[in-house]
């Protein structure tokens, strides 16, 4: 940017309102748990200075182990579903047929519907007397069809339902970046004889490579709000089967009204999450695509 | 009508996009007679597209079903006969209030974040001051701070304020953590707009009150038109912070109020499918009538 004669240019008190209300509400949080972590606090009255009681008791909750195991399973388990079949549809969706138009509009329906509205209605379809899971199950083996109540299916299920609510998010981004793609690309390889399988594997994927990398990264921090869904479906249950850490925080704080300890487990959480993030920028070179894309 | 550019493709350019978004695109007629069709995702897709529909179905369907039908049809019966039942019962129970506070709280979120992001957004992209480029650069870092893992430290925020249970105390954290997308992309959308007018606008004399109204609004309208979707769904669909920071059911928002409605009458399903299907209606509204602006809307969260 060059400056013809005296532009005159904001100053930062334009960004300070931004600024101020976000670091109330979106940075100091952050310093705060941490020190919150440090104090006994029941959610009324004063926290209590308590220092590193808290960080002793974590490794001793037998529940925090288990539930870095179903986090990190459930972590995985979405990503291996949701990347692979939103790259495929999404993909699918971008062509330039009608009836791939109208099919993408439908995948799109379930982003309408709100977390608690899709954790609700799947539960009353996984309903062991009335839903569908109580007609479909005894075919499956399932006698009852009661899921959510099983304690080897619980996280299943859960996966799916998030497969249900997020799927169509990531299409759309694929299928977006799809759109873009050179059609001389796909026509070339038409003209070599590649099958669509060997287009795809060989031009859809390498092109879409950065909506992959953004699209994973998402899934990977996006794994905290799942507990959403599973406060909603079971509530942690059968047990612990379905208990992620994020849940175990909430129901610290919120049910039992350890706020202090609650916040230590927050303060792994941030660690965690942040941590995967690096991580995945690291290996993909994420920052770079970022900065690029923003122009920053 | 220079708003229809607005979609995924005009406000945020997707990420291969970057690499050359003059390229020419595919367009209608030029695959899929030559070549072999893709049976194999066709067919995939065909199959997600059940799974897709069947839940629909069934939550549509239900809603308009009488309570004994459901019991004694099965759940995925074509119905014997439709009802409003569902409906009426879902509005006594003081729906409408919950529907009220939702709106309260989507508006009050989209209108805040734009108060404080335009101007922002303007600072960013024109101003040379160094507090603005570190507090860029926050912004940046605040995309990664999850709500979930901060909510501890809110509550503590909101009750300190003596904002509990108040419509205040979700609208302040859900525009807050709508903030960092908010600015990227209108921040993005303003540097779009060549030097040369603001330049021109200042031989006028137009002081940055004046650039901000006449230039700046104007030509961010593609932008706006994508946070307002894209904070106002974040709002509506929240339901950590409601859960968190309200009780009453005075302040109760839709998500908590179905939630509330599952929980007191458990086995009220084709009710809970009323309230589910009118707590869906305004977002389904905007799918069709705006479904460019709303995708678009959606695909902002990108950078979250």
């Amino acid at each position: 940017m060059t400056s013809v004669a005296r532009t005159e240019r904001p100053g930062a008190v334009w960004a300070a309102p931004a600024l101020l209300f976000f670091g109330l509400f979106g940075l100091a949080p952050v310093v705060i748990v941490a020190c919150l972590s440090l104090t006994s606090w029941n959610g009324l009255g004063t926290p209590e200075w308590v220092g590193l009681d808290n960080w002793r008791a974590l490794p001793e909750d037998p529940h925090v182990g288990p539930g870095l195991l179903t986090t990190l399973a459930l972590t995985v388990l979405t990503w291996a579903t949701q990347t692979p079949l939103a790259l495929m549809f999404g993909a699918w969706a971008a062509g330039p047929q009608r009836v791939r138009a109208v099919a993408g509009a439908v995948f799109f329906l379930p982003l309408l519907l709100s977390t608690a509205a899709i954790a609700l209605v799947w539960q009353a379809l996984l309903d062991p007397n009335f839903g569908v899971s109580a007609q479909i199950g005894p075919y499956i083996g399932l006698v009852d069809g009661n899921v959510l109540g099983d304690r080897s299916l619980a996280l299943y299920a859960i996966v799916f339902v998030l497969l249900w609510q997020f799927l169509p998010f990531h299409m759309l981004l694929y299928q977006a970046a799809a759109r873009q793609i050179p059609a001389s690309l796909y026509e070339a390889a038409e003209i070599d004889g590649a099958g669509p399988a060997q287009r795809f594997r060989s031009i859809t994927v390498p092109q879409l490579r950065h909506t992959i990398i953004a699209s994973s990264v998402l899934i990977l921090v996006g794994s905290m709000t799942y507990f959403e869904t599973i406060l909603l479906l079971t509530g942690g249950g059968p047990g612990t089967a379905t208990r992620i850490l994020p849940l175990h925080m909430y129901l610290q704080g919120f049910s039992a009204f350890r706020m202090g300890y609650a916040s230590a487990i927050a303060v792994l959480l941030v660690l965690i999450g942040t941590g995967l993030s690096l991580l995945v920028v690291r290996v993909s070179g994420y920052a770079r695509m970022t900065s690029e894309r923003e122009g920053a | 009508m220079p708003t229809m550019t607005a979609g995924p493709e005009r406000g945020r350019p997707p990420a291969a996009g970057a690499a050359g978004s003059e390229r020419p695109r595919y367009r209608r007629g030029r695959r899929g007679h030559r070549g072999r069709p893709a049976y194999g995702a066709g067919i995939g897709a065909a199959a997600w597209l059940i799974a897709v529909v069947v839940p629909l179905y069934y939550l549509v369907v239900t809603s308009f079903r009488g309570r004994g039908g459901y019991m004694e049809d099965g759940p995925l019966a074509l119905p014997d006969e439709l009802t409003l039942d569902n409906y009426l019962r879902v509005f006594e129970i003081g729906f409408l209030r919950f529907l009220g506070n939702s709106l309260v709280v989507a508006t009050g979120a989209v209108v805040l974040v734009l108060a404080v992001a335009l101007p922002a957004a303007f600072a960013i992209v024109r101003s040379r001051s160094r507090i603005v480029r570190v507090g860029f650069v926050l912004f940046l870092l605040g995309l990664a701070v999850p709500a979930q893992a901060v909510i501890i430290p809110i509550y503590l925020l909101i009750t300190r304020l003596h904002l509990y249970d108040s419509l205040a105390a979700v609208v302040l954290p859900t525009a807050a953590f709508a903030l960092p997308v908010s600015v990227v992309v209108l921040t993005s959308s303003l540097r779009d707009v060549p030097g040369s007018l603001y330049e021109a606008m200042a031989l006028d004399g137009a002081g940055n009150l004046q650039v901000f109204w006449r230039l700046v609004l104007p030509l961010s309208r593609s932008g706006v038109v994508t946070v307002a979707i894209f904070v106002g769904l974040n709002a509506w669909n929240n339901f950590l912070f409601p859960l968190v920071l309200t009780q009453s059911e005075e302040t109760r928002v839709l998500p908590l109020g179905l939630w509330a409605f599952q929980t007191q009458y458990g086995t009220d399903v084709p009710g809970l499918m009323a309230a589910v299907v009118l707590s869906a209606l305004p977002v389904f509204a905007l799918y069709l009538f705006g479904r460019r602006h709303l995708l678009g809307g959606l695909a902002a969260g990108f950078g979250k």
